[in-house]
């Protein structure tokens, strides 16, 4: 079922998941995105660059931080009109304990079409996206 | 060598046309941890109205890869692949991609800012249709460090 524009007030919270990314998942974001940066798993190659270690590639954090806004719209990504975000800090992917990433996602604004909702990503305590926006449209 | 800044406006030619395929939607959404049936499950599709799977909202991602190598591959651009961090990204989309799409991309840099040494290139990808019709924009901005 798809939520309608009534049926939703500013403020509220309507999805809030947490997301386990270890390194076998950055190989196949590396494998199914084209984005092969050795960054995303060589720990030698990230420590060349000044990196503490290996990171989740931002377009891993993006793509997975929209999906509890696609179950909340019963599975229908085509009314997603709209998403943006700014990477704000790296995820970093410990190779034993991994990296756990937590998503809130809340109405940030309401209209005649749809919504727009709010991301909030957090990563060991801190945000790892800033105005991390998703526009969504709606039945009425 | 420093990011040129005459590159703003600069145009790119556009892509090869890209065929978006079943399984590379449904690949692309086991990495993202994408479990709807949309972009799995052709009959599920097609009962939500869509032709076949439904990519997820960040697919055009490996369309945008193609312009931004252009971008790199540019000598006159200045722009060090090995100085660069991906600062934003956006997705504004007329239609969702579904298998069976026929795509090419055609690439704008829309800003060059310099920041604190720091150069921020914005680019502008425009995905369309074999009809010319807009299916979705990919807005990208790179974030390329300056000499230490």
């Amino acid at each position: 079922m798809t939520p309608a524009v009534g049926g939703v007030a500013v403020g509220d919270v309507i999805a809030e998941q947490t997301y386990h990314l270890d390194r076998d998942r950055l190989v196949r974001y590396a494998g199914a995105s084209g984005d092969f940066n050795p960054i995303h798993y060589r720990d030698d190659v990230a420590r060349t660059v000044g990196l503490p270690g290996v990171l989740a590639h931002g377009m891993l954090t993006m793509g997975v931080a929209v999906q509890p806004v696609v179950e909340w719209l019963g599975g229908d990504a085509g009314r997603i009109a709209d998403y943006q975000v700014r990477f704000t800090r790296p995820v970093l992917v410990d190779a034993d304990s991994g990296a756990d990433i937590t998503v809130v996602a809340k109405v940030g604004a309401l209209d005649d079409e749809g919504a727009r909702i709010d991301l909030t990503v957090t990563f060991g305590g801190e945000t790892v996206l800033g105005k991390a926006q998703v526009r969504v449209t709606l039945p009425a | 060598m420093p990011v040129n800044p005459e590159l703003q406006g600069r145009s790119y030619p556009a892509t090869a046309p890209y065929l978006v395929g079943r399984e590379k939607v449904r690949e692309f959404a086991r990495a993202v941890l994408a479990t709807s049936p949309l972009h799995h499950d052709p009959d599920a599709a097609r009962a939500a109205g869509y032709s076949d799977v439904v990519a997820p909202p960040t697919f055009p991602i490996v369309l945008t890869d193609a312009t931004l190598q252009q971008l790199l591959a540019d000598g006159d651009a200045g722009v060090d692949f090995s100085r660069v961090v991906h600062g934003d990204q956006r997705f504004t989309y007329s239609r969702a991609i579904v298998a069976g799409d026929e795509l090419v991309a055609r690439m704008t840099v829309t800003s060059v800012k310099v920041l604190a040494g720091n150069a921020m290139v914005t680019s502008a990808t425009e995905i369309t249709d074999p009809s010319g019709a807009h299916v979705v924009t990919s807005t990208s901005t790179l974030v390329v460090r300056g000499d230490e």
